[in-house]
Order: C-alpha cells, then structure tokens, then sequence
C-alpha cells in the first residue's frame, strides 16, 4: 500500500529507504529500451536477460534495470555495466548469455560487442570515452540511464521532488518566478521567449482559474526528443509542471500529447498515478495547502495542432486550428483563461534550475542562450542520435567531434535545424555557434532541435520542396497566404526539378516567401518559407542550374539526370544489369553494358553498386 | 479612449474598438472578405492586413480582429501593406477566377494577371457559414473538414444533416454565392451540404413557405403564439389585419 507523503520529511525518509535498499555490491545491467531501442530489438535483449539471470542464477549478483533511450540510437540496443561503465552495443539475444557468464562472472570485456571509433577503428570499452557521449552535456537527458520510467521509486533516488519540495516549503511563488527569469531558461519549443517572463505574466493576468499545458505534440520530421524525455523521464516533466503551477497560481493542467507516442503515453499515465499515489499531484501536496492535478489530451496527428492556439482549440474539442494571438493565451488561452504552454524540454529543465540554482544554470551556454539543448542528429551522418550539449556548441563539434562526421567519404553540404520550417545552414557557416540568436540570423531558427545533416548526394531544391510538401499537407489550410502560398511554392518547386523552371520562378519564390512570413497567420505559416529562402540565399547556383541549364547537379531530380556507363571503366561484371529493377541495363559478360535510356527509371541501383566507378550520373 | 495614428492622422477613439472599426470611423476602407460584423472576426483571408507599428517594431495584422492599443501606428496601404494585399488577392483569384467579389477586388487593387496555376473553386473558404451557423443560429449543422488545400467545409462525413434546420443563414451570409439553396414541392435543398430538409405547407394558402426542423426550432424563443406556426408569412399578415380592422369595427 502506497502511503501519501505528508511533508517535507515524508520525502526525505523515503527518498533515504529507497537508497538504503540498493545493493551497491550489485552489478547492474542497464537496457536502453525506449521505442528506438525496441525497434532495434531491445525487448528480446531484456527477456534473454531476464532468463539468463535466473538460469545462471545470478539473481543475487547482478540487477537489471530497463531504462528509456540513452541517446546513441545509431548503435541500439545498448546495454551498460556498471559499476564499471562497459558499454555493450547492437546487442542480440544471443550475446546476453556471454555477458552474463564472461562479465558479470569473470569481469572481462567481450571485445566483439564494444563499440569501434569512427575515425581509428579503435575498440572503447567504456562508455565515458566514446566520442559521442565525450562532448557532450547531459544534464536533462543523463537521467534518463539512471532512472527506470516506470518507477517513481527511481525518480525520487535520484533526489526527485525534492526541487518540489524546496518551493512548497520554503519559495513564495514570486520567488519561483524570479529565479526562473534569472536563470535565462528560454522556452525549448521554438519560440525562446524567457521562461520566467511568461510564467510571470500569466501569474499577473486577470482571472480567477489558471492553466498550464505541456505541448507534447511533436511533430517535426526526424526529432523525437520530446518522445525520448517522457518516455525516460517523465516525472521530470510532471515535476517541472508543479513548480510552474505553483509559480504561476494554477491548480489544472494539461499534457498534450501525439496519440503516435503509445510508450511515452503509458509512461506518462503511469508517471502521473505513481504521484498521486504519493500525494505529489493532487489536493494537498506534500501536505501543502497547494492542489493541482494533470489530465492528458491525446493528439490526433495534426502537425499544427503543436502550435499553441490551436493545441488549446483542439484540447476544448474544437477544430485544431490556429487564432490570431493579439490577445496573447497568457491572458486568454484555454476556455478563455489564462494559460501558461511551455514544451517537454522547458518543464525539463525547471527542476534542475530550482536544485542547483539559477547561478549555476546560467553559468551554461551564451549570454543570451542559456542552459542545454537537446538536438537529434539524423540524416547524413554517422552518429545518429540524440545529443545534448551547452547553448553556443558550434555546428562543426557537434556534427564532427560527436556525431562522428559525413559517411561514406563524402562531403558535408548543409544542416538542417529547426524541423520543416527551419532552414538549411551551408558548409560556409559550419563554425556557426548553435544558439537562438546565432540560428536565426543564418535564416534557420533552433525550433525544437532537430539537425538533419545532408551531403554532396542532396539537391536543395529537391530539399526545399520536400519541407514545403510536408508543410502544405499539414497546413490547416485557415489562411489564404498558407493554404494557397504553399501549394503555389510546391507547384513552382516540382516544377522546377522536373525541367520545366522558368527565369522569373525565383522572383515569384521571393515573393511566395514574402507573404507568407509577412502575412500568414500562425507562426507555421510565417517560418514555412525558411526552407525556400535559405536553399535560395546560400544556393542559388543549384536553383540556377535547374532553371538555365535544366541540370541537377546533385543527379536527384529524376527528369534532369541521365545515366549512362563509362566505357574505360566498365569490366562487365554485370552487377548492374542483375540489380536494374527496370532490366534496363544489357550486356555480355566481360563486355562494356549499356543503359537503354528509354527503359531507365533512374533509380540510382547501379550508380550505387558500381564498384568501379563506370555509372556516370549527369 | 484610445489615442492612435492611421495613415498619419492622430485619432482617438473607445477601447475595444479593431483597426478596421476604427479606421471605418475615419472614412478610410480596408478591403475585408471574411469578415462580417455578425459574427466573430476570424483573420483568415488576410485581405484586411495592416502594418501596426508599436514600439517602434513593424508588424503586420489584419485589421478586423486587432483591437485599437494606445499609440500604435497604424498604415493600412502603404507601398508593403499594397504589395501583400494585392498577392493575397491574386492567390485568391487563381482559387477563384470566376469569382465576381474576387475579381472585382483584383481589379481595385490593380491586379491584371494570374501568375498562378488557376483553379475554379467557388467557395474562398471565408468561413462565414460555419460561423453564422454556429453562433448565430445556435446548431453547428457544418465545419471545416480536412488541412491544407483539401480543406473544405462539410457536413459531418458529408452525410445529410440530421441537425440542419434548414434555415439557410450560409447561404445568405456566403460572400461568393457558393451555397445553392433549391426549394421544390415540399423539398429545400442545400447542395453543398448534401442536405434536404422538409418544407411545411401554409394551412391556409397550401403554399409551402419554410422548412419543418427552422419552425420547431422556434417554438418557444418566440412571442409568436402556436397557432401562426402554421401559417405562411403572408397569410399571417392578412390574419393579423383582418383581426385589426374587426377590433376597430367593434370598437365604434
């Protein structure tokens, strides 16, 4: 029977039993097994685990804790051993017996699972020394591999709640307020308005209920930062919103969240029973005079419902469309009240900022960016993941030094930050310090971290046109400069890259652009032209060669290539031919091939499998 | 009152008062189309975008639903606010080509070509019809359905309403005549909504004069006794004069 904290003391003696519980003799194998980790397998991993243990009957020595994603998805499932930090990775089920019997039993290090250096090839067998994790920062996301999500047990180990604790007890909510705004956290969705301002605003404004939200709709192509956090760590998230409600005089609340998130919704609903049960939502918590309870509203895969009027209309059963913010929410947001909406990773952040201070926090990032950000490196790039480092890190660190380069041998071409709405930052710019001002004046915006790396293989048109598809089936189609902007800027972009782009299609791009930052309604629209006019800004020749020369220099855009086989280098192997789906490849064997052209559906097999170089792209 | 300036002209006018309600005051038009005093301003046809300076910093609003604020300049068609206007409006035309209200307005603003891929869609999706039907007539028969450019508006899965009244607000309110409403024999038709709804029959004329679910609904919001439910307007007047005259006739 879960018994209800009562006080301040209640937390600290629990907190104490729970550590006094741990074996610290004990081995402990922790599973990264967020939905990265299951896709890769990590469930068959764990079961394997679960059996070997009591096969080998190892109960006593080793325990197994299954945990949410550690960040390093290229190299998932992830298993690491403490107390000696051995980091094991792209586990099977079939490795789990060898760790059990050859690790845990005999303290060696199985060489063939440990992860191998980009660069050198070197084996690492810890995890404090992998590149990846070496530069990192992982005050928020760190939590993650400490704490099992299911077990607020866990949680409050860790010193969870006790930042809850500290302003029931001993912060007026102003308090609150004041050391938030000190310690420069600005808000992580897209925004970057100063945290503590709005909640100090909302506070302030006329009403007698008060809400606040947690936007959990994420839903940017390629980031899942979000979805990591409350999957691994969602009483982070819970924890951040009481200290918010209390700041701001609030005693409902709101997580909502994409229905395409079920692990971080299980998560969540069992973070949010675990702190009832404890008294840490609810009437009276902690046995203060203050109540506050969450509910949680699933999304329903609408991209702009993640913008905050809209969220709000679709929380009150509306349409989830967009409305002009001259009133702004803090004053009349959710059924009219005042409402306070900040992301996952802003509630993140709050508890950490109330335990170790304003001083310390502000201490990390640039003067005008403070704190960490998450980003999830994906695209081209050998390291995929999530990655967390201080406000300021240049582009070239955290795509080189931790997300271990271009593969492939091939060369860097851009970064894409932002989601679909940010834009495309050039080689030129990779020492480009990452924070909100730094971003935007490079015509991109941090939005809510997502960095897709492109290489040499990427066209920027094909690029831009692909944000602008994705944009203009996820506009709510409300205003006339989103809904007919975006399908115009399509037309003009397809047309471009299937060779029918005219001169005057980039002033009409520009000018596209133009009324859609100037004139669209909600900020999905005003950013939506940042793919266009930076792909236009740092690319022009690309956009140039498509228009005059009716050529990708990239060899994507399938009307505008030709391929054909270089005599001097084909050996007639015949690798292409066997791999042609269109079989539009003929030639003996030993003997020079050649592409039919008319039967050719460019889709790139041979250019790919060519280990002489002989498919010649133009 | 609030103190603001419009095209340069210091003006002081109530609070709570939108740029468009202000700037009507002054005798100056801002172009509107989703916009109809009836109901709740909505911002989305962006035809009525002003720029709004406050504090120094440039910004562009739609006048119809940003409330006048204390020493706000506003331009309502400077050489940027013209430029927007106009390529909104041509974004409109190529939805809209045939569009008397759109071409009209294109022609105002000096629009002469379409750099667009033309469509010919009737209906500019203004939203006036959900609005009238919702706040107004109190049912919320429609709504806008789907995202983006597919976005239209609807009955619930298209389907024949089951909560029409039949009243034909839409239809009245609708700025392109997008909505068709067909009255024949005992039958209204509202084509865009694939909704028919019954007509009630005069009891003294036999002319069928107003649809069955918009009389029931009635009942009882009015001072209108029972009785003159069941009559058409004509009918009731005549009624109501002969009633007059017999009082008179009485009388002396």
């Amino acid at each position: 029977m879960i018994k209800k904290l009562k006080n301040r003391t209640d937390l600290e003696n629990l907190k104490e039993s729970i550590l006094k519980k741990k074996d610290k003799k004990k081995h402990c194998i922790i599973v990264s097994s967020g939905t990265c980790g299951q896709t890769s397998g990590s469930e068959k991993v764990i079961e394997k685990f679960k059996d070997e243990i009591k096969k080998q009957d190892m109960g006593k020595q080793v325990e197994l804790k299954v945990t949410g994603c550690h960040g390093f998805c290229e190299v998932e499932p992830v298993a690491l051993i403490q107390p000696e930090g051995i980091f094991y990775q792209k586990l099977k089920a079939e490795d789990v017996p060898e760790i059990i019997s050859e690790t845990i039993v005999k303290g060696k290090v199985i060489e063939k699972l440990l992860y191998s250096d980009t660069e050198t090839g070197k084996k690492i067998p810890y995890e404090k020394d992998i590149p990846f994790y070496k530069k990192q920062s992982r005050i928020i996301f760190g939590n993650n591999v400490l704490i099992d999500p299911t077990s607020i047990d866990d949680y409050i180990g860790i010193g969870g709640y006790e930042a809850l604790g500290k302003v029931l007890f001993k912060m007026k909510p102003e308090e609150v307020i004041e050391e938030v705004k000190k310690s420069g956290l600005r808000g992580r969705g897209g925004g970057g308005f100063p945290t503590g301002k709005k909640w100090g605003f909302c506070r302030q404004a006329e009403g007698d209920v008060r809400y606040v939200i947690c936007n959990a709709d994420e839903g940017d192509p390629g980031a899942y930062m979000d979805r990591s956090l409350l999957e691994g760590n969602p009483h982070s998230v819970l924890e951040g919103m009481i200290i918010g409600a209390y700041a701001i005089g609030s005693s409902e609340g709101y997580v909502y969240i994409r229905a395409e998130y079920p692990l971080a919704l299980k998560n969540l609903e069992k973070a949010i029973s675990q702190a009832e049960g404890y008294g840490l939502l609810g009437k009276n918590i902690l046995g203060s005079d203050f109540n506050f309870r969450v509910k949680i509203t699933r999304g329903g895969g609408a991209f702009v419902c993640g913008e905050s009027t809209a969220l709000m209309a679709s929380i009150e059963g509306r349409v989830g469309e967009p409305r002009a913010k001259y009133v702004h929410t803090i004053e009349s947001g959710l059924r009219d009240k005042p409402t306070n909406l900040n992301n996952v990773e802003t509630w993140a952040n709050v508890p950490m900022i109330i335990s170790r201070g304003a001083g310390w926090y502000a201490k990390i990032g640039t003067q005008k960016s403070k704190g960490t950000k998450i980003f999830s490196l994906v695209g081209k790039i050998k390291n995929t993941g999530l990655v967390e480092v201080p406000m300021g890190m240049t582009l070239r660190e955290i795509i080189y030094d931790i997300g271990g380069g271009i593969p492939g041998g091939k060369k860097f071409k851009a970064v894409q930050t932002g989601g679909p709405s940010g834009g495309c930052i050039p080689e030129e710019l990779i020492d480009l310090p990452v924070d909100f001002e730094r971003l935007a004046e490079a015509g991109s915006m941090m939005g809510s971290g997502g960095m897709i790396i492109m290489d040499e293989d990427n066209c920027m048109v094909d690029v831009a046109k692909y944000f602008v598809d994705f944009l203009r089936e996820e506009s709510c189609g409300k205003c006339v400069p989103c809904r007919e902007g975006l399908e115009n800027m399509y037309n003009i972009l397809a047309g471009i890259t299937e060779g029918r782009g005219k001169e005057e299609d980039i002033g009409l791009l520009k000018e596209l652009s133009e009324v859609l930052s100037e004139g669209a309604l909600c900020a999905l629209g005003t950013t939506a032209a940042n793919p266009v006019m930076s792909t236009l800004r740092y690319f022009p020749e690309e956009y140039e060669s498509h228009i005059r020369d009716k050529k990708c220099p990239a060899g994507v855009c399938k009307e505008l290539v030709l391929y054909s086989i270089i005599e001097e280098k084909c050996n007639g192997c015949g690798l292409c031919r066997k791999k042609c789906p269109a079989k539009a490849i003929s030639g003996e064997p030993k003997k020079v091939h050649v592409i039919n052209q008319a039967e050719c559906i460019k889709c790139r097999q041979c250019f790919e499998v060519c280990r002489f170089g002989a498919v010649k792209i133009e | 009152m609030i103190n603001l300036t419009i095209n340069g002209k210091k003006v002081s006018v109530e609070e709570g008062l939108t740029i468009l309600q202000a700037a009507e005051q002054m005798g100056i038009r801002i172009p509107t189309l989703c916009y109809h005093e009836a109901v709740v301003a909505y911002g989305a046809c962006r035809v009525c975008l002003v720029e709004v300076v406050r504090k120094g910093w440039p910004k562009m609003v739609t006048a119809c639903n940003y409330p006048v604020q204390e020493n706000i300049e506003v331009n309502t068609n400077n050489e940027k606010v013209i430029k927007i206007r106009k390529l909104v409006v041509e974004l409109l035309l190529a939805r809209c080509p045939e569009v008397k209200e759109i071409k009209d307005l294109a022609e105002e603003l000096g629009i002469k070509e379409i750099r667009f891929k033309k469509k010919n869609d009737k209906c500019i999706l203004c939203g006036l019809c959900v609005r009238v039907c919702e706040e107004k007539m109190g049912i919320t028969a429609i709504g806008s359905i789907n995202r983006g450019t597919i976005r239209d508006v609807a009955t619930p899965y298209n389907d024949n309403s089951d909560v029409c009244i039949g009243c034909g607000a839409c239809a009245s309110i609708c700025p392109t005549g997008a909505i068709k409403i067909e009255d024949v024999g005992d039958i209204r038709t509202i084509d865009k909504w694939n909704t028919k709804v019954k007509l009630r029959k005069c009891e003294t004329c036999g002319k069928y004069y107003a649809p069955v679910p918009q009389l029931d609904s009635l009942k009882g919001k009015t001072s209108v006794t029972e009785e003159s439910f069941k009559m058409c307007m004509d009918c009731r007047r005549k009624k109501l004069e002969n009633t007059m005259i017999n009082a008179k006739k009485s009388k002396y």
